[in-house]
């Protein structure tokens, strides 16, 4: 597939030209706009003939093209949507357990059978869905946005700061997540999702940290950040205007990822013991408590197990397909 | 070399100190370690506090930090809930461990690098599309789902395993929990060498070897996977500790009487001496681990030189 890559670079560097220009043109300044004027794709300002394809609309372009992408994000709307609205495909209540139909099998109108207390599966499955997006997306976004915001910082600051997040992030790398969560988690007695997002956004930083760290000081290196900087920019302006932009695709996509990552940690930790507590209701649990009972009543296990399964792979599969996408180098 | 292992060392130094005093901040944080040593019942207040001076919890942490690193570093890692050392514990468990750690390595660098070069080799093939999807498969299914699964199918419905792994755990009990183990990091392992492989596949010195007619083989082995490995060692490398600690979700599923059983334990009974000394050594591990992993860069590629 023949990409349209370096009108999209020359695109960028004339782009940031324009916008510093603005501020007060040196000889420099000028000397550089007038030979990037020549370059294919040349600057936006000129505003006739077609419209260069910035990394985004190049990305959005493959991304609709690509059947992995299309078939991840249907699945991830249809979760989002019944996370919002589950009693729009389940009209029973998870809680409603009947102990007399325990661990039975499947019968008309409860699909997927009975867990050990007697709750219809198929309900508690669609209800759990909620807490594993809840789990997933406010961790993820907690995550990016401390890692990020950090890691940015020490990349561009560099120096003192970044020698010290550099080494708090070493101190983070070597404790390993689980035991972390059943070490931080095992006196917390809470039902809600909050203390197990909280613990993840704490040992979950350093990750995306380290991604936007080396990415902000490609980002910073790029021509088109040296020329800003001649100009007078100021710190806050080559930061949100020139690098940000340049530098967040890798952390949006190894967010993505570990989206699905959060939401089987969730239901690790819940399978542990520590992670979320009835009355909560997470595939995690049911999981658990479906264990005891594998060898008589496998669907118990069988049903949130392949939901869970079918969550991450949707989550995995779209921050494949985002890099893909982002990455063209991979082609 | 020797200048740069030393200061690779010394930087190893505040991450270690770091490490063990976030750990034992959290387990300090979590509960009353005194709580865990009278069982169900409330402690009587006498008692409490007796035990308590006795183990040194009137004085403030970071005075207990420096004690326990002291004793620490004389080979006194503390007492464990039962009476026993911890060194006694460590003794029992981490040779189980370093088992179970070893079969899972091994099924990451024998299955995984070598689905990773066939696949990388035949892009787009049936073959690639189908390991591909395998991979994704098995990254997205939690490892105690697969352990339990496994467990059912193999320990329970066709006796091909013993369910549960006996106290002294030999290298044959443990073949197929290792490779739960190994499971997630054996599809990482996989896609990584893949990427690798497929990206120098195409690389000048690629060309020349096979313009200058050497077989296949050769080319594959000594010039593509030298060039393609470093990723991938540098993965298999920071997942030893990771496995050793992670072990926990597999201990408990087969029952192996290893780290992460004495962890959990250590942790259900909110033992701060076992929980902070295995985690410790497990930090230790880790880095140096890393270390090595360094160290085989410039074996790996020559071009790699630390003065």
């Amino acid at each position: 597939m023949p990409e349209p890559l370096e009108p999209l670079e020359s695109y960028d560097e004339g782009r940031a030209i324009a916008s510093t220009g603005a501020g007060g043109a040196s000889d420099l300044g000028t000397a550089e706009a007038e030979t990037l004027e020549k370059t294919p794709g040349g600057p936006e300002g000129t505003g006739a003939g077609k419209k260069p394809r910035s990394l985004w609309s190049d990305a959005w372009h493959d991304l609709r093209r690509n059947p992995v992408f299309i078939i991840s994000a249907l699945v991830i709307l249809f979760l989002v949507v019944i996370s919002i609205w589950p009693s729009l495909i389940a009209s029973g209540d998870p809680l409603d357990c009947d102990l007399a139909k325990a661990q039975e099998g499947s019968q008309p109108g409860h699909p997927f059978g009975f867990n050990g207390q007697g709750c219809d599966v198929y309900t508690r499955v669609v209800y759990g869905a909620r807490t594993s997006v809840t789990v997933g997306v406010c961790a993820t976004l907690g995550v990016a946005i401390l890692g990020g915001v950090l890691g940015g910082l020490a990349g561009f600051y560099g120096g003192t700061w970044d020698g010290i997040l550099s080494r708090i992030t070493d101190v983070f790398f070597a404790i390993p997540v689980v035991l972390g969560g059943l070490v931080l988690l095992s006196v917390v007695t809470s039902s809600t999702v909050w203390p197990v997002i909280g613990f993840m956004v704490l040992l979950g930083w350093p990750q995306i940290s380290r991604i936007a760290r080396g990415s902000v000081i490609t980002a910073k290196q790029n021509d088109y950040v040296q020329a800003a900087r001649a100009l007078g920019a100021s710190n806050s302006r080559m930061m949100l205007r020139h690098i940000t932009p340049n530098a967040v695709a890798p952390v949006i996509v190894v967010a993505t990822i570990a989206l699905g990552t959060y939401i089987a940690l969730e239901a690790t930790l819940s399978y542990l013991g520590v992670g979320l507590k009835p009355p909560t209701v997470s595939w995690g649990i049911d999981i658990s408590s479906a264990s005891q009972y594998i060898r008589n009543a496998p669907h118990m296990l069988l049903w949130p197990a392949g939901a869970l399964a079918v969550t991450v792979l949707a989550f995995i599969m779209l921050g494949d397909a985002v890099r893909d996408a982002l990455d063209p180098k991979l082609r | 070399m020797g200048r740069y292992v030393i200061r690779r060392l010394l930087q190893m130094i505040p991450v270690f100190f770091g490490a063990t005093l976030l750990i034992f901040l959290m387990v300090n944080v979590m509960g009353d370690p005194i709580a865990g040593l009278c069982g169900d019942r409330a402690c009587d207040p006498a008692t409490a506090a007796q035990l308590e001076k006795e183990f040194g919890l009137d004085k403030p942490v970071w005075q207990q930090y420096l004690t326990y690193m002291g004793n620490v570093f004389t080979g006194d890692f503390g007492t464990a809930f039962n009476g026993q050392p911890v060194t006694e514990l460590m003794a029992n468990a981490f040779p189980v461990t370093i088992r179970l750690t070893i079969v899972a390595i091994l099924f990451e660098i024998v299955i995984g690098i070598t689905l990773g070069v066939v696949t990388g080799l035949k892009r787009g093939h049936p073959v690639d599309t189908s390991v591909l999807l395998l991979t994704l498969v098995v990254l997205s299914v939690p490892t105690f789902v697969t352990g339990l699964l496994l467990q059912l199918l193999l320990g329970v419905e066709w006796g091909w395993i013993k369910p549960a792994v006996s106290p002294d755990a030999p290298f044959s009990e443990l073949i197929v929990p290792g490779l739960v183990l190994a499971s997630v990091s054996l599809a990482y392992v996989t896609r990584l060498t893949r990427t690798s492989i497929a990206e120098n596949k195409r690389a000048d010195y690629v060309r020349t070897a096979v313009a200058k007619g050497l077989p296949r083989r050769r080319v594959v082995t000594r010039h593509l996977l030298r060039n393609s490995l470093i990723p991938v060692v540098t993965f298999i490398g920071a997942d030893v500790g990771a496995l050793m600690g992670g072990a926990i979700v597999t201990e408990r599923i087969f029952n192996i009487h290893g780290v992460g059983f004495q962890l959990y334990q250590g942790i259900v009974r909110q033992n701060t001496q076992t929980v902070v000394g295995f985690v410790t050594i497990l930090v230790l591990v880790f880095l140096l681990a890393n270390l090595l992993v360094d160290l085989l860069y410039a074996v790996l590629d020559p071009r790699i030189r630390y003065a």
